[in-house]
């Protein structure tokens, strides 16, 4: 039974979108201009004011705004409220030591919501559902995001947050869970814990999961769908933009709906920045089109994925589609969901040893877990004869990267030469994943 | 009188050792004594050689990762008891040892220990006073 959240918003003509659109367009842009003044500048740069976009064919008149744009703002440089008005701030990792933050107003919230309550329904989610949450409950937006449209849906939330795994499959056997909600690896990892203790997806209520924060195959949906027994669908977001719930899959599993009426999609040449028509794969870049406290004006998400052509869908909802992930266009690696870019362990290296060491990341997925271990040359300035004060750097290492990433990651010290250099671009990350 | 040391850090991967030994046979350099310490990742070999410096040389120039650390070479007397009495010594004084291997050759009948420590001066000067014959560098290079 397909249902829907919100039918009128969710199966709105498509002319009417555009309407509804182009009025918060239009109003979104004015609000920057007038409160960001990094928006200011960015638009007096090129000449562009407010009133030059009218329509969303003037979209592309519009600058882009960079994940840098929000490092070198950070932490509140972009926000267009006062912060009396933000009643939440979250992080995720940035390019540097330097988290990326974001911050929501109280409509802010919920609008976030009422995205999350929509894509949770295609799911099949509802208010007589129990909702295990195995998202993180913190600084991401992955745990409050599902929490709170759980909640606006009226499901009774679990929020289990992540790890504990013998616990999870305790609670979804005993509380009867009927949705699931956490990283596709995760789920297929709690799969294999089951496994190991004896308990039959028969012995479960699972019916539907809504899985994300990392790129995820056909194949591995198809695994989690029979070992559990559920639907599993493709949840998209990040935290820049709002956090998860910024596309769903629906049922129909062709391609996952943008929230149009919140997020205005495009996707670009990721060199030229040249608009690309629908059906061409390239880098989406999102508009925010109701956020209030951090407005974003054409951001460059770094995720390829095209525009699906065909409008219309079989299961009603006219909001367009865009494909799965196929990759990105940086060197950002999604580790157990968390967001990692090398130049962050580059620093922390770097503060360690006051020199530029060479390193590798090697990134393996074990038991469904994603591992990550780094491979450091000890250089002859480190290097001691003593073996504990080289397990003690190998430690230091371990922590101050720990400290940055927030997952824990092994070390390798390894020897001097022994890793590659690079002329022009270097190739620091081995990613031994199959997905 | 410190005898010298050459240590090497070794990747935890196959033929390491074997192309230390190597590096150093090829260029006629005698080994005296070794210990490889390991970890799960690497592993550390320690070194008396005939010639430290030149091997020194010829294993930097290979691009190992080497030091030269200043240990001592204690004669232990061969007999039930004896590497306990000098440990003994050396608790009492309070001198800290990081490690100690033994050599395979003896000396005068007696055998040969390395020992590392925190205060070399220290733990040699109490050896001598205590009547323990510690070797020099020559001496050992020269065995």
């Amino acid at each position: 039974m397909a249902h829907y959240w919100n039918e009128e918003i969710e199966c709105m003509p498509r002319e009417k979108l555009r309407v509804l659109q182009e009025e918060r367009l239009r109003e979104t842009v004015s609000r920057v201009y007038e409160n960001v003044p990094f928006y200011r500048n960015a638009f007096d740069k090129i000449g562009l004011k407010p009133d030059d976009i009218k329509s969303l064919d003037d979209l592309k008149k519009l600058p882009f705004t960079n994940k840098d744009d929000l490092r070198d703002n950070y932490p509140y440089g972009l926000f267009a409220v006062p912060l009396s008005e933000v009643i939440r701030i979250h992080a995720s990792s940035g390019t540097t030591g330097k988290p990326t933050v974001v911050g929501y107003t109280r409509q802010d919230i919920r609008s976030w919501a009422e995205v999350m309550a929509r894509s949770l329904s295609c799911c099949g989610a509802n208010k007589n559902s129990k909702i295990q949450n195995a998202y993180g409950y913190g600084l991401f937006t992955g745990g409050l995001g599902v929490h709170y449209g759980a909640e606006l849906i009226g499901a009774s939330v679990i929020p289990v947050s992540g790890g504990h795994s013998k616990r999870q499959i305790m609670l979804m056997k005993d509380f009867g869970s009927t949705i699931l909600t956490c990283t596709p690896s995760y789920a297929l990892h709690l799969s294999d814990v089951m496994k190991e203790m004896g308990v039959s997806k028969d012995e479960l209520c699972l019916e539907g999961g809504l899985f994300g924060a990392e790129p995820w195959s056909l194949n591995l949906r198809n695994e989690i769908e029979n070992r559990l027994g559920i639907i599993a669908l493709d949840v998209y977001g990040l935290s820049e933009v709002i956090g998860p719930g910024v596309a769903v899959e629906c049922p129909v599993k062709e391609g996952l709906h943008i929230w149009e009426d919140h997020f205005l999609a495009e996707i670009v040449d990721p060199e030229t920045g040249e608009q690309l028509p629908a059906g061409s794969y390239g880098e989406l870049v999102i508009t925010t089109l109701t956020k209030e406290a951090l407005p974003m004006i054409r951001y460059r998400t770094r995720d390829i994925t095209r525009i699906i052509p065909e409008e219309g869908c079989s299961c009603g909802r006219t909001h367009m589609r865009i494909d799965r992930l196929q990759g990105r266009t940086d060197d950002m690696l999604v580790i157990r969901g968390v967001n990692v870019f090398p130049s962050q362990i580059e620093e922390v290296l770097f503060n360690i040893s006051h020199t530029e060491p060479y390193y590798m990341i090697y990134v393996d997925r074990r038991e469904q877990l994603d591992e990550l271990e780094v491979w450091v040359e000890v250089s002859d300035e480190v290097f001691s004869d003593e073996i504990r004060k080289l397990e003690s750097l190998e430690r230091e290492i371990r922590k101050e990267i720990e400290v940055v990433l927030g997952i824990n990651v092994k070390v390798k010290l390894v020897e001097p030469k022994s890793i590659e250099r690079f002329e022009g671009k270097s190739k620091r990350v081995i990613d031994r994943r199959s997905l | 009188m410190p005898v010298k040391q050459i240590t090497v850090f070794l990747e935890n991967k196959c033929g390491r050792l074997a192309s230390v030994a190597r590096a150093i046979g090829d260029e006629g350099i005698n080994i005296r004594a070794f210990s490889v310490a390991d970890t799960t990742d690497f592993g550390i070999l320690r070194l008396i050689v005939n010639d430290p410096d030149r091997a020194y040389e010829v294993l930097r120039s290979r691009q190992f990762t080497v030091r030269m650390t200043e240990v001592i070479a204690v004669q232990i007397p061969d007999h039930p008891g004896g590497l306990a009495d000098v440990l003994a010594l050396m608790k009492e004084a309070g001198i800290n040892i990081e490690y100690l291997y033994a050599f395979v050759t003896k000396v005068s009948g007696d055998a040969l220990a390395v020992f590392r420590v925190e205060n070399i001066k220290e733990a040699e000067q109490l050896m001598i006073d205590k009547g323990i014959k510690v070797l020099s560098g020559e001496e050992v290079y020269a065995l």
